[in-house]
Parts: structure tokens; sequence; C-alpha cells
């Protein structure tokens, strides 16, 4: 605890300047900054430190905006494609239990994870197939996951711009380490899931990590270029991704 | 001070003869902070044609990357003005922000820590690990524990840390020191890499394939394979973070490898060692930095993995999460109303690629783990003005301003170089002709060795580049010395001025 007062000493002794512009300054008092500058209701009472923070240099940006992107779905599916992911359209959820069976195949996958919310109907057709499926319910061991060849999870949301993936790790989405340690990730995102880019994605996500929830971006395969610059795909999360796009 | 510094880290670096055998290979002896000055290091480094060759290529490469993402987006300078000014905003008020972080964590389960220096964060975390009762940890690449020389002390406490990324794996295993923020190992070639993995590997766990050739494909599946079973057996992780969002206590990590979901996901502790710089204040700032960081460091619209935990997830990841809050020199750039300006750096690189000298010397002449335009801009004033190097940094580079222009929190590097030659020169004052000549033999040696700079011209129009125009005017004897033996027809670099006159304008602003 003693760290703790010597760096909030040093921190408010540097800041000296701020301090006394600000009492020289008229516009002391909280302006509110955008829509976020209020901290968080259960901050106000909890820390007794000094009210929030005037906004003495408010960002110039509007937060939350979409970007002009004319077919949010199509960019996004190519998006995906660049970064080496397969990616397939499905018009309606029917066809979902049929491409999730080819993709195990593809992967050649002998075992599959399930996050313990996925819509069962969705994995029929593998494990009619003969792909082993393995519930994680009770949870699967790491050891265990290790072992396992491929994932099926559906989204949260996803960027177009980016060709990024968001996972909240919602029971349909399962554990974390569900889709980090099978070497192929199968994911289901319904196209109104995917929105232009960064900005209103993070807008939708406000909500998940303020429920606590950890929040998983995936754009493409793994991949290192630490080796002469060289990509390779692949390196310690799942070397394959497939994506299936609903609707 | 500096012998109190001095004797304290070596307190925890130097191995005692009598203690066993190292859990984890043997960096460089030498300490960072004992190199010569700049120019003299370079000399150890420059003559590896190997580097120069990787170097180029590298940086050239992630260059045009970065400019063609960047471009892409019709909002990039919007988007650079408004991270400048979170970031402004947050260390403006930044007592604040750091007890809402804290208070955020502790609410959503994670214990937080506080360490005024290195010693002191090294101890904590070191308790941490030993309270689980384990001897080693996997570690996710993070500048601030390269900073305080983290590893090396938990050797010293018979820890062993095991690096995870694969640069960083190839630097740990090959005795090395990263020569790169972003690509720490750009200093190999593949058949280094291979005959590091062959030898070393097999010392340290699971041992590489006999038949390992130098197709990077195999290698970093020689990597997996190596460290998968790290991964699964490691009880405790430590990462560092790339963004701390004050008003929930969520951390953030963006990475492409994967092996930070690893740290992040399997062990049931988790210890976060992180700069008090790193804070944002809300989630929707998270929007801004995150478009600007991947485009500016890979050049990549967005990396392949980002992570984002808000203390501890029932049922999911680590149980028991530490953040260990870092200042560690931090607040004495604060105090500096124009050195704090380089607070806000994300640590992207893209000052380092862009930056003509740092192409053709590479990372470790700066005798620091911040190399490049950033590296002489924070390195100094974190560690004080003292030593040979530290004192030389702000002098290595030529004012050509292709830093600052790519910035994505617009931090004015050559101005806050030029600015910090003052202070060497204050802080110092006797010496600086000696240092003066060096750096411009030191120029012209490196430019002729590399690729002609047209631009500079003479060489007076070089040093007046190197020294800065304002460094001249403050040292009269200096400047007279110079008009008596040269011509000195300097052509003005109007925009160069036009820039100081602006900063001048602004002082303070940060
Ligand atoms: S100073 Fe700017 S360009 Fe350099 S690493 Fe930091 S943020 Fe990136």
């Amino acid at each position: 605890m003693m760290g703790r007062q010597e760096v909030l000493d040093k921190v408010r002794a540097a800041l000296v300047d701020v301090v006394a512009q600000e009492q020289d300054s008229a516009l002391a008092p909280a302006l509110g900054r955008g829509r976020s500058i209020a901290p968080h209701p259960a901050m106000t009472e909890s820390i007794g430190a000094s009210q929030a923070p005037a906004q003495d240099t408010p960002p110039q940006w509007e937060y939350g905006q979409p970007t002009a992107v004319h077919d949010v779905a199509e960019l996004f599916i190519d998006r995906v494609v660049d970064y080496k992911a397969t990616v397939e359209r499905a018009a309606t959820e029917a066809e979902i239990p049929a491409l999730v069976a080819r993709m195990l195949a593809s992967a050649g996958a002998l075992t599959c994870a399930l996050p313990a919310g996925l819509d069962a109907a969705w994995i029929a057709d593998g494990a009619a197939a003969g792909v082993q499926m393995r519930w994680d319910d009770p949870p699967l061991s790491k050891e265990e996951l290790n072992t396992i060849s491929a994932v099926v999870t559906a989204a949260s949301s996803g960027m177009a711009e980016t060709g990024t993936i968001v996972l909240d790790h919602r029971a349909d989405q399962g554990r974390r380490i569900l889709s980090l340690l099978p070497d192929t990730h199968v994911c289901v995102i319904r196209a109104d899931q995917i929105v232009t880019d960064v900005p209103e994605a993070m807008a939708r996500q406000e909500a998940s990590l303020r429920a606590g929830l950890p929040i998983t971006w995936i754009s493409g395969p793994s991949a290192t270029s630490d080796i002469e610059l060289s990509r390779v795909e692949g390196v310690h999360g799942p070397r394959n991704l497939y994506v299936i796009v609903v609707g | 001070m500096r012998t109190n510094e001095k004797s304290r880290a070596s307190a925890t670096l130097v191995t005692p003869a009598s203690a066993p055998v190292r859990r984890t290979p043997a960096p460089p002896a030498e300490r960072m902070i004992d190199a010569p000055p700049f120019p003299e290091n370079v000399k150890n480094y420059i003559n590896n044609e190997q580097l120069r060759a990787n170097m180029r290529h590298a940086t050239h490469t992630i260059r045009a990357k970065r400019s063609a993402v960047a471009a892409e987006l019709p909002n990039w300078e919007e988007l650079r003005t408004a991270a400048e000014d979170i970031k402004n905003h947050t260390a403006r008020h930044l007592d604040y922000y750091l007890e809402q972080l804290e208070a955020n964590l502790i609410k959503n389960g994670a214990q937080v820590h506080w360490a005024s220096d290195a010693a002191e964060a090294n101890r904590i975390v070191i308790a941490l690990v030993q309270a689980k009762g384990v001897d080693e940890v996997v570690k996710i690449k993070s500048m601030v524990t390269q900073e305080i020389e983290l590893n090396e002390a938990l050797e010293a406490a018979g820890i062993a840390a095991w690096e995870t990324d694969l640069a960083e794996l190839i630097v740990q295993l090959g005795h090395d020191r990263p020569s790169n923020i972003l690509v720490p190992a750009i200093h190999r070639n593949r058949d280094e890499v291979r005959e590091i993995f062959l030898r070393e590997m097999k010392l340290y766990g699971k041992a590489a394939p006999e038949d390992l050739d130098n197709d990077p494909k195999n290698l970093a599946a020689a990597a997996r394979l190596h460290l998968r079973e790290k991964f699964l057996r490691a009880k405790v992780a430590l990462s560092g973070s790339n963004f701390c969002v004050a008003d929930n206590g969520t951390l953030v990590i963006v990475e492409s490898e994967g092996n930070g979901r690893m740290c992040l996901t399997l062990p049931e502790t988790l210890i976060s060692v992180t700069g008090i710089e790193k804070l944002v204040p809300t989630i929707a700032d998270l929007e801004v930095v995150l478009q600007l960081l991947p485009r500016s460091s890979t050049g990549e619209r967005m990396n392949p993995y980002t992570s984002m935990w808000t203390g501890v997830t029932p049922g999911d990841g680590p149980q028991e999460v530490h953040v260990v809050l870092v200042d560690n020199g931090r607040s004495k750039v604060l105090a500096d109303t124009t050195g704090r300006e380089v607070l806000r750096c994300i640590r992207c690189a893209a000052c380092m690629h862009a930056c003509p000298i740092y192409e053709r010397v590479g990372g470790h002449p700066y005798g620091s783990v911040y190399p490049g335009p950033i590296g002489s801009a924070l390195t100094p004033q974190l560690r004080g003005f003292n030593s040979a190097i530290d004192k030389s940094l702000p002098f290595a580079c030529s004012l050509c301003g292709a830093c600052a222009e790519v910035c994505p929190v617009k931090i004015p590097l050559p101005d806050i170089l030029v600015y910090l030659r003052h202070r060497v020169v204050e802080e110092k004052k006797r010496g600086h002709l000696g240092l003066e000549q060096t750096l411009i033999g030191f120029f012209g040696w490196v430019m002729s060795k590399g690729r002609r700079f047209g631009r500079f011209g003479t060489m007076a129009g070089l040093a007046r580049r190197v020294l800065g125009k304002e460094y001249l005017r403050s040292l009269p004897s200096l400047g007279k010395r110079w008009t008596a033996s040269r011509d000195l027809r300097m052509p003005p670099k109007s925009s160069y001025r036009k820039l100081w006159k602006k900063r001048a304008r602004r002082k303070g602003g940060a």
C-alpha cells in the first residue's frame, strides 16, 4: 500500500500545472464529455477521490458512428477471406447443419467441442457423419480440449471493414478456452449481427463488458510474421478458421 | 542516484557464483544502461550486413503496409486527433483515472498492486508467484516487463519465465535481446532461427524435431509444439496490457499468434503488469485506439486476436487476477510539461519503421528496450540523463520529421528530441563539444554506409539538422567556433521552424 500512496503523490505533484490552469479557468466545472465522461454509476460513491474531471481537452470525435458501407455482409465476407479463412454464406438457418458438416469434414475433424448453449440442430449432420461431438457440459478439461480437433460456436457480432468476428463468450459461444485449443474453429454468424466497423461494434459490446463478460476479437486464423517477415498462418490459436454467414 | 540505481539493479541481476544453474537461457551479461554513447554503440552493430539487409526489408515492407491501410480510412487524421485528445485528457487527470481503474478492478474481483519503481514491481510479482507455490510462469510479450527486467529478477528468485511470442522465444533461446518492439527477432534470419531451435529447445522443454528445416512454417510449428506443453502446465501467466479502461476495469491485449489468448485463458492465476500511462477513460475510447493501433503497427486492418477482460469471469479463465500498476519514472516524465507528450505513446512502432537512422542501425544501439525515435525521446526521460547512452540518445536523430507524420497519437517527436538536447546540455554543460563532434562524424559515416541522403547536402547542413537551431543558439561559444571555421550557409528549414513555433504556442498542452 505504500507504493500506492507514493505513486499517486508523485502523479499529483506532476500535475500541478493542470491544477493551476483549472483554477485559473472559468471552465473548471465538469462539462461532460461526449456520451461517456460521466463516471460509471457504481464509481461515484466508492472512490472518494476528486470528482469526474472537467473535459478540458474534449476529443473532437463522435463515438459509435457507422461508416459508409454498401453491403456489410458482403464486405465482411471479402475481408475474412482476405485473412485466408474459409467463408460460406447460408441463405437460411436450415442450411447450417450441412455446411457445418462439410467444414468439419474438410478440416478432417474427428472430434468436435460444443459450447453448452449451442443450437443442437447445427451439428446434427456432422454427428450423423461420424464426428464425435463433445458438449462442454460439464466443462471439458484443458487436457481433453487439447486432444479435440474442432469447435463450433456462434458469434456475438462482426465488423465488416476489418473482417472481425466478436465473441462475448455467452453460452452459445462458450468459454474462451473452447475456441482456442482445438485447431479448427467453425463460427456461425448471422448477417444482422454484422456492423460496419469498430465504432459501431464497440458500442454493441459495451453492455457485455459492463456485465463483466470477456471479449475476443478474431480476425482470421492466428498468424505470425516474426521470421523474416514471412507470414505463417497458424501458430498457437486455431490454424483453420471457417465462417458461416447466415441470411 | 545513479549509484543507488546501479547497486539495486545489480543486486537482482547478477547471479552469485554459488547460485544454482539457471532455469532459462541467460541474456547478454552487459546492462543496457551501461552501453557507450549511441554513435559508438552503433559501431558494434552496423557491420552486420545481415542485420542491415533485414532491417531495410522490414522497415520498407511495414512502412508500405502501414501507409496503405492508413489511407483506407477517410477519417484517419480525425482518429489521430481524437487519440491525442483522449490520451492528453487522461494524462491531465491521471490520478483520478488511476483510482477509478483500481476501484473497478477490485469491484470485478481483481487485486491491484502499485509499484513506484522497477525493484518494487519485481518484488510484488515474485511474491505473487511464490505464493502460488510454482517455479515457472508463461509470459506474453510486454514492453514494461522488459523495461523493469522482470525475467532476470524472476530467474534470480528461482522462477523460470517462458516467453511465448514466437519472436520473443527466438530472442530468449538465442541468449539475445529484442531489436525491435514489433518484430523483436528481425535481426535473425531463418537459418539462425533453425539453429537456435535445434540447439536450445531440448535444454528447456520439448525438443525441436531433428529434421527441422528453415521453412518459417515449420519453425512456427516447432514453436507451437514446444510451447503447447508449457501452456498446458503453467499455473501462472504474466502479461502487460495495451489499454486499461478506467471506467470499467477492463484490460485489453492485442496480438497475432494466440499465445496471448493461451496465457490469458489457461493458467489459474494471471498477473498483468502495466505502466500507469496505459489508461483510457471509457470503453467507448477503445473504438479510437483499436482502429489506430493495428493499422499503425503491423499495417493490418486488424490484428488476428484482441482480448478484453474485466477482473475475474466466474467459470472462464483465471480465477485469480492481479494488476500491477507501475510508475518507474513515468510520473517524472509527466511532470515535464513538454516531455510528457511521449506518455501518449501506444507502442505501435510506426515511428521506428519510418526512421532512416533506425533503418540503418537497428534497435540494439539505442541501449534500451525502447528503440527508435520514441526510444530516444522516452528512455532518457524515464532513466534520467545520467548515463552516456542516455545523454546521447536525443541526438540520435536527423530531425527529418518522418516519425511525427506517422505517429497515431501525434507525438511531435523531433520537437521533443530538440527539447531534450537542451536538457542534456543544461544538465551537463561540460563535454558538449566532444559530443557534438562525435555526432557529426557519426552521421557522415552512417549515411555514407547506407544509401545517400541527398537532402542533407553539406555536412554543415547535416550538423544543423542534427544539432537543431535552438541548440546552436543556446551555445554561443559553439556557434562562434563553427562560424569561424566553416561557411555556415545552412538553408532555413521553414517547415521545421513552423513546427517549433506551433509547439511553443501550445506549450504545456499535453
Ligand atoms: S511514438 Fe507514436 S509512432 Fe512511435 S511507437 Fe509511440 S505511438 Fe507509435
